[in-house]
């Protein structure tokens, strides 16, 4: 089973928010939980989320393969969601991701051979403003208004926690 | 700074929290509705105040309200439309984050008026941070009694939820939301029916902007007809514009709907200017979707009268020589910006986010980014300029859902207003000189 038991009981308490017989709203909350313990959606976790949510394995199948934010494969502990819409482009974000995928050695979606990181270039993130912006999960948490140095500091920061 | 409704207590201290909010007046429109009014009182001081759906449609939200079909013996539903993916737009994730308590109590209020008893927010799976500010703030509005069972004893229930997307664009459009809260892929619905009478899980639903849920609590406190003083015409209230890309000053602004053009690009209260103070050459005005229009023409109407950042005079021209207020995503580009490259980028952006579930979509998206890869890349033909226009026409009023109109009118726009442009791209691939500037240095180049 790809849950623990702390986090079957967060699930059940997941499927509450939603009426009587459509605990399948569940499900994108629910793999985002899969996600941040499992670092990816590997089939078997897959087959457990439709075990939990009492639908059929294709239900998940077709909903992760779907949604840009999980991963299918397996990736580096620390996933770099950089922005390469238009408006961060406008301020240097197209030369950012080229910087990184020379600093880190890796193509958008490989893992650096230390298994720590994967560059991920993604869509807007709605911080256009105060762009270029990345994001790392499982927490996502924003990094904006991104120049070499910061990317060098967060690199190595990154690195330093392993 | 003209009249500030969402943004007025944004930096006082504390605001994220219920104690700062209530502090600021917060949660008096929970109050005043709850105990004084009807529900239906409610959709009618919406109706007064002529708010419009802030996601970008620009719909009457009082109209929409009462579309709802409150007879059906199904739950009612309020759902509010937290995911923000539209280029250029970041005001929705602003509000929530600086002002949480701000769209709860939106959403209370709101709820009431539909009477539902079950309202969830979806907030894009990108912003968990968001999500877990939301969370905190529910969990506090439950405590103060203004969520749950008998809320404030008048006998009115409502639980209020917060669900995350998985990452897709598609899932701003409201019928693929609502599929996507249901679990399943985000693909539009065919309308009719609307969600007013067969929304989620198949029960009367509204679907509603962080934005216009936001505006609700000021129009309840200070009545429709205030609320509809304030601003020009039809395009009543404030707006939150999200401003960036080539200006001095990129950020949130609350407008009040009619402060001209020119004067949101230029004055220090708001964009303050271009860096380096360079030339304008072009705007996005509404977010990505929106026909991009040539300075010329956004500083004025072809009729040569200002542009006012209203509905009417930003469509002024329709789009021969106008544009949408759409989101409020206000994107612009200077003189060395390079229009065909944002094009080949935004493209790439829909086709990556078409849903698939039309061809015409699915595969436009795809040729059209095809087609302005190799003009942005030295490989293009004369004749590719009209193709993009002719895909483009076959994209627009034949899918689904507007992303088909999304991803075709940026092309037809680009094109029809900077044609040059995309022909000195063609002829002379080299001479860009724009791009090196535009985008940094590339390797890509």
């Amino acid at each position: 089973m790809a849950f623990s038991a702390e986090r079957l009981e967060q699930i059940k308490e997941i499927k509450n928010r939603y009426p009587a017989g459509k605990h399948k709203s569940a499900l994108l909350p629910v793999l985002h939980l899969a996600q941040a313990d499992h670092g990816w959606l590997p089939i078997d976790v897959m087959n457990d989320v439709a075990e939990v949510l009492d639908i059929h394995p294709i239900e998940v199948y077709e909903v992760a393969t779907f949604y840009t934010m999980f991963h299918l494969k397996p990736v580096g502990k620390y996933v770099l969601e950089i922005c390469r819409t238009g408006p961060c482009c406008l301020v240097g974000a197209e030369s950012l991701i080229q910087y990184l995928k020379n600093k880190l050695n890796v193509e958008e979606g490989e893992v650096t051979a230390d298994g720590l990181f994967t560059i991920k270039p993604v869509e807007c993130l709605a911080s256009c403003g105060t762009g270029p912006v990345l994001q790392i999960g499982p927490d996502y948490i924003y990094k904006e208004n991104l120049t070499e140095e910061k990317l060098d500091q967060l690199i190595e920061s990154l690195r330093a926690k392993g | 700074m003209g009249k500030q409704i969402l943004l007025e207590h944004i930096n006082k201290p504390g605001i994220n929290t219920i104690d700062g909010y209530m502090k600021n007046g917060g949660y008096a429109s929970v109050e005043k509705a709850l105990k004084s009014m009807s529900p239906d009182q409610v959709v009618e001081e919406v109706k007064t105040s002529g708010l419009r759906g802030r996601g970008g449609a620009g719909f009457p939200t009082g109209m929409k309200w009462s579309f709802l079909d409150k007879k059906s013996n199904k739950p009612k539903y309020l759902v509010c439309n937290a995911d923000e993916s539209e280029p250029g737009t970041f005001k929705d994730r602003y509000l929530m984050e600086r002002i949480p308590h701000l769209l709860i109590e939106g959403m209370i209020t709101s709820s009431f008026a539909l009477t539902a008893n079950t309202s969830y927010i979806y907030v894009r799976g990108e912003m968990m941070y968001v999500i877990r500010i939301l969370e905190k703030a529910i969990a506090e509005a439950y405590a103060k009694g203004f969520l749950g069972k008998n809320i404030l004893g008048t006998g009115y229930d409502l639980d209020l939820y917060v669900h995350p997307g998985g990452g897709a664009y598609i899932c701003g459009e409201e019928t693929a939301l609502l599929e996507s809260l249901e679990g399943k892929r985000g693909n539009p619905r065919n309308k009719p029916p609307f969600p007013a009478v067969s929304g989620l899980y198949d029960s009367p639903t509204v679907v509603n902007n962080v934005e216009t849920i936001a505006a609700v609590p000021w129009i309840i406190n200070n009545g429709g007809a205030s609320y509809a003083a304030i601003g020009i015409g039809k395009s009543s209230g404030t707006k939150l514009i999200s401003a960036c890309g080539n200006i001095n000053k990129p950020g949130v602004y609350e407008i009040e709907l009619g402060v001209p053009v020119e004067e949101f690009i230029y004055s220090d209260q708001y964009c303050g200017g271009i860096p380096e103070n360079r030339e304008l050459k072009a705007v996005v005005a509404g977010g990505s979707s929106v026909p991009i229009l040539p300075k010329e023409l956004i500083l004025k109407t072809a009729n040569g009268e200002p542009r006012l950042m209203t509905y009417e005079s930003l469509s002024d021209g329709g789009f021969v020589s106008g544009t949408m207020l759409g989101s409020g995503g206000f994107i612009v580009f200077n003189d060395q910006a390079c229009i065909v490259r944002n094009l080949w980028n935004f493209t790439r952006f829909y086709h990556h986010e078409s849903c698939g579930q039309c061809s015409p979509c699915r595969e436009g998206t795809g040729w059209m980014e095809k087609v302005l890869h190799r003009i942005e890349h030295g490989h293009g033909k004369m004749t590719d300029i009209d193709l993009l226009v002719d895909v483009a026409k076959k994209i627009e009023g034949k899918t689904i859902c507007p992303l088909g109109e999304a991803a075709a009118w940026p092309v037809a726009s680009a094109i029809r207003h900077f044609r040059k442009e995309f022909e000195n791209h063609i002829l002379h691939p080299e001479s860009c000189s724009a791009k090196h500037l535009y985008f940094g240095t590339l390797a890509v180049h």
